[in-house]
């Protein structure tokens, strides 16, 4: 029994005294104690831990708000935000936190389909929404984020081909290379491919002189972690399943309503993250990767997530849903199953497939079109800064672009520093990472950019670069 | 509405009789259509915002911004739907799912179903959280890096570790982690490519194994000795100069504490190879015995599950992995450190494992996570253990006094959970422990079997937590004996399950078949239409 205490705590009713005593009895012991006597008195702990004493509800939301205040933020928080690099703030329409804070999908976990049937419905639509973005028939359930599902997709190619190399560009997020290499290694050897210095794009020649009859994969994004479209994917593709290997294309799909999806031009596996269909940036807590394939055999039978299909019940009229190919997983394997399957994020595929009901076709496309016009106007403005230029010059972009400060005579640490104080989170600072292209910054603009802000952005910057 | 008809008596208020045994359920049923048969050509969920004016004569339109052969050639067949009935069709969904807030949610043992306080809910959803970008400069997210760093110092003390990251994003994903750490450790004594062997044990989660083989090692697998221990001696003639590490939970999934673990990471130790702790099942150790003491190099626990974060259909969620000194070099990186008085992100050395996962984990399960330990302090979270172990060990009791239900293996206590079997039930009725988990849906209550492959033969396991109280406890009880009842009186009733359910038991036959599975509306639509 709970010392000093004289009330049960709210979130364990077991600690009140008689209820406490009468199990107790029930088990036919007398003391608490007792329970754990299974433990040697060695590995004890001799007294109570020590930790800050426990607070009461309204004391820990003081305290916890307390903490908050002190971060400085976008959106309601008044700074204006241009870092993306992965993680993108985009405009989330109020269902999609309606439904993904219901108390039902927060708190179900692994309930089977028949007192689950509304999550497994939600995840199989989630999964049909994502299929129709980028014209492909097999989505899986969501993993981690773009990282594990390029890291998982390269995988799946070293077992379709049996070979042990994948080729990768240079301008892959080295946050994001640095998860895929640990999750390879040592199954697998990643090589880079050279990009064109001049427009961001793949270096095809270099391509070309890397695949080789132990290439398993290709693997590029469009739009690319340094913003550039790669308008030849259809001759990479073409290059990698010449040379037996298999196209992997990871894509932004918020700009799917604009853009071809890979499938038009030769991708095998699709891949990318689903945060920006109505997630929150929570720090980098609203990433979610997905995988996307055609609906042959030996794609499906490499994944190994969960995929949830639609089945007919035992009454005519009734929608079921179930898992497809289950024998594959560790779940039903150990190490014998492809890869690794577990909790991953299952309620950002469901808050994808509400946003996706929400925007539909016409909505796709509006917000693709107003974000391209919305970065581009930006881009030009902050190329009009004497002594700011853009990286790529006038390659096609999306939502982010490179911005080179070279001529300002100014670090990017230094000019980040100075828009701060004006209330603006500047680009990522690229120079620790392409230290041979100096002083760049790779800015973000979305749909939640006005007219305003940009040009605030602009003077803002033309302020800290040329003080007169 | 006349009530003159319906009402016959005169008298008092009749008392309305509630005496049945087990609750009368029935879950929500909508007949919901796939979201693509709500489709309305024209209609709108939400308008996004647009392009001002002054932007689009500055720069054109959108498709010439773009180079023509990636100009999307037709548009995605998304449903065009109002925002009402989207809204009305994913609440209905929500409702036909029965989350952990609205059962007895003790059957999913392994899993530790305990309650989501809703101030965490609430607090996660403050736009100073919700709004923050994880690459923002640290100065101005001090408020968030101070809760790592004070959750980080506060799961020091709960383990012994000495750093912790929170960067894996579940538990598979840190065991992932820790046998990538196992190889860098190795790699950096130069014995990587001799030391390529993990040993785990069969009552262990499934990840275990299989992420230690994504890493590329050979997997030994002990079984457990009669009384359901993990059998030393096997261990003693598994170790060699191949071994690279150890990963065991304790107690694992049977709820059987092994007490001679310390002799374990001993044998391991002297062999060379690195221990690490699956602490999935550490709800009853909380506050009375630590990783360090049993002689681990890292541990994870699972923030979804032993620190009151939800389940969210499956993440997102955490799995805090921390570990001993000589270890802290390899954790991923960044980590959240304390210096000068400010918070910052510190990068990591070489040796690291580099990352697996972007940024920083998911921020809100931390969150969550530090509220809870606020909300209990150090007492707070004995009573956990204790509480769990104590709703363990009277649902133990209670369960083996069912007719054809029982617990294989040590007769004595268990800590948190226990894997029970059905054999006696299946051999006597026919009826299995599949059959059981539909049937305990007609009653309101999640049941789950237990992982692959069934070691226990028609097994179940439940882990009560701290969160129920003795009359939830009772209901469940009551639940699988009526069940018991009924499969010794009337099988069929429980075989034909569930009655009570959203839908009936679904025709499985196509789920393996690639002529036939669906995994997306449009392959049904595709197959169907061939058919």
């Amino acid at each position: 029994m709970s010392e000093n205490r004289a009330f049960a705590h709210p979130y364990i009713p077991n600690t009140v005294p008689e209820v406490q005593e009468a199990m107790l009895k029930e088990i036919g012991l007398t003391s608490i104690e007792q329970l754990h006597e299974a433990i040697p008195d060695s590995l004890k702990l001799g007294g109570l831990m020590d930790l800050p004493p426990a607070l009461n509800e309204y004391e820990l939301r003081r305290h916890v708000e307390g903490l908050l205040a002190k971060n400085k933020h976008a959106g309601a928080g008044g700074y204006l935000n241009f870092l993306g690099a992965g993680c993108w703030q985009h405009f989330v329409p109020a269902i999609c936190d309606e439904i993904n804070q219901r108390s039902e999908f927060v708190t179900a976990y692994a309930g089977e389909p028949y007192e689950d049937h509304g999550r497994f419905q939600a995840l199989f639509e989630y999964q049909s929404l994502v299929a129709e973005l980028v014209d492909m028939d097999v989505v899986n359930v969501p993993t981690f984020d773009w990282a594990q599902a390029a890291s998982t997709a390269i995988r799946m190619a070293g077992r379709m081909t049996g070979r042990p190399v994948a080729l990768l560009p240079k301008s892959v997020d080295p946050d994001k290379a640095k998860i895929i290499r640990n999750y390879c290694t040592p199954v697998m050897e990643l090589r880079e491919i050279e990009i064109d210095a001049a427009t961001g794009r793949l270096d095809l020649e270099d391509l070309r002189r890397k695949l080789g009859e132990d290439v398993a994969a290709v693997y590029f994004e469009n739009p690319g972690f340094l913003g550039v479209i790669e308008d030849r994917g259809a001759e990479i593709a073409a290059l990698a399943r010449g040379a037996g290997a298999i196209a992997i294309v990871g894509v932004d799909p918020i700009s799917l309503g604009l853009l071809e999806p890979p499938s038009r031009y030769g991708a095998d596996i699709v891949c990318g993250d689903l945060q920006p269909l109505g997630m929150h940036m929570n720090y980098g807590g609203g990433q979610s990767g997905f995988i996307a394939t055609r609906d042959e055999e030996k794609f499906v039978m490499e994944y190994p997530s969960r995929l949830f299909g639609i089945v007919p019940t035992e009454v005519e009229g009734e929608y079921g849903f179930g898992d497809v190919a289950y024998e594959r997983t560790s779940f039903a394997l150990r190490e014998k199953g492809k890869e690794s399957v577990g909790t991953q994020t299952a309620l950002w595929g469901i808050t994808a497939g509400v946003y996706l009901s929400l925007l539909g076709p016409h909505g796709m496309r509006e917000l693709g079109e107003t974000i391209v016009q919305k970065a581009r106007y930006a881009a030009r403005r902050l190329a009009a800064i004497p002594g700011v230029t853009l990286r790529f010059g006038e390659t096609a972009f999306f939502k982010e672009f490179v911005v080179d400060f070279g001529g300002t005579g100014l670090t990017v640490d230094e000019i980040n520093r100075r828009l701060l104080a004006e209330g603006i989170f500047g680009g990522k600072d690229l120079s620790a990472s392409y230290p041979q292209w100096g002083q760049c910054a790779l800015y973000c603009v979305t749909e939640i950019h006005s007219q305003a802000d940009l040009d605030r952005l602009s003077d803002a910057i033309r302020k800290v670069v040329s003080p007169q | 509405m006349s009530h003159a008809s319906t009402n016959k008596s005169s008298g008092p208020m009749q008392r309305i009789r509630r005496d049945h045994k087990v609750r009368n359920f029935h879950q929500a049923k909508w007949d919901e259509p796939v979201v693509f048969e709500l489709h309305r050509s024209g209609e709108r969920g939400v308008i996004p915002p647009g392009t001002e004016a002054g932007i689009a004569s500055e720069v054109g339109g959108a498709a010439s911004l773009i180079p023509a052969t990636m100009r999307r050639s037709e548009a995605p067949k998304l449903p065009e739907i109002g925002q009402a009935k989207v809204l009305r069709h994913y609440l209905r969904l929500s409702q036909e799912t029965l989350g952990s807030d609205l059962n007895v949610e003790i059957g999913q043992g392994t899993c530790t179903m305990k309650y989501i306080p809703r101030i965490n809910e609430m607090l996660i959803r403050t736009p100073s959280m919700m709004e923050l970008h994880p690459l923002q400069d640290p100065d101005t997210a001090q408020g968030m890096l101070e809760i790592y760093h004070k959750l980080d110092l506060a799961m020091r003390e709960i383990s012994g570790m000495d750093a912790f990251s929170f960067q894996p994003s579940s538990g598979t994903q840190a065991l992932l982690a820790m046998a990538s750490i196992v190889r860098a450790y190795h790699e950096s004594r130069g014995e990587g490519d001799q030391r390529d062997e993990i040993i785990t044990t069969i009552f262990s989660h499934p990840s275990q194994a299989a992420t230690a083989a994504v890493k590329g090692y050979k997997i030994i697998t002990l079984h457990p000795d009669e009384d359901g221990f993990p059998d030393l001696e096997k261990l003693k003639n598994a170790v060699s100069e191949r071994t690279a590490g150890f990963v065991v939970a304790n107690p694992e999934d049977t709820g059987i504490y092994n007490h001679r673990i310390r002799e374990f990471t001993d044998v391991v130790h002297a062999a060379g190879g690195v221990c690490f702790y699956d602490q999935a099942n550490a709800n009853g150790l909380l506050g009375i015995t630590r990783a360090k003491e049993a002689g681990f190099d890292m541990c994870f626990f699972n923030l979804h599950k032993t620190f009151a974060a939800p389940h969210m259909c499956g993440g997102p969620a955490t799995g805090a992995l921390g570990v001993a000194e000589p270890f802290v070099r390899f954790l991923p990186g960044p980590l959240v450190v304390h210096e000068d008085g400010k918070y910052a992100l510190k990068d990591q050395p070489d040796v690291s494992i580099g990352k697996v996962r972007s940024f920083h984990g998911v921020a809100q399960t931390v969150l969550r996570s530090y509220a809870w330990i606020m909300s209990l302090g150090a007492e707070g979270l004995r009573d956990v253990a204790r509480i769990a172990v104590l709703n363990n060990n009277y649902l133990y009791h209670k369960i083996l006094q069912i007719r054809g239900a029982s617990a294989p293996y040590i007769k004595g206590r268990r800590l948190e959970q226990v894997r029970y079997s059905w054999k006696q039930l299946t051999d006597e009725t026919g009826v299995t422990t599949e059959d059981i988990t539909r049937r305990m849906c007609d009653f309101g209550l999640h049941y789950w079997t237990s992982h692959h492959p069934y070691i226990v033969p028609q097994p179940f396991t439940l882990e009560p937590t701290e969160s129920y109280s003795k009359e939830d406890l009772d209901e469940y009880i009551q639940a699988l004996a009526h069940i018991s009842e009924e499969a010794y009186t009337s099988p069929d009733i429980v075989k034909t399950a569930p009655h009570n359910s959203t839908v009936h038991r679904n025709d499985e036959s196509s789920l393996d078949d690639p002529a036939q599975w669906c995994i997306t509306w449009r392959a049904y639509l595709k197959k169907t239409q061939a058919k």
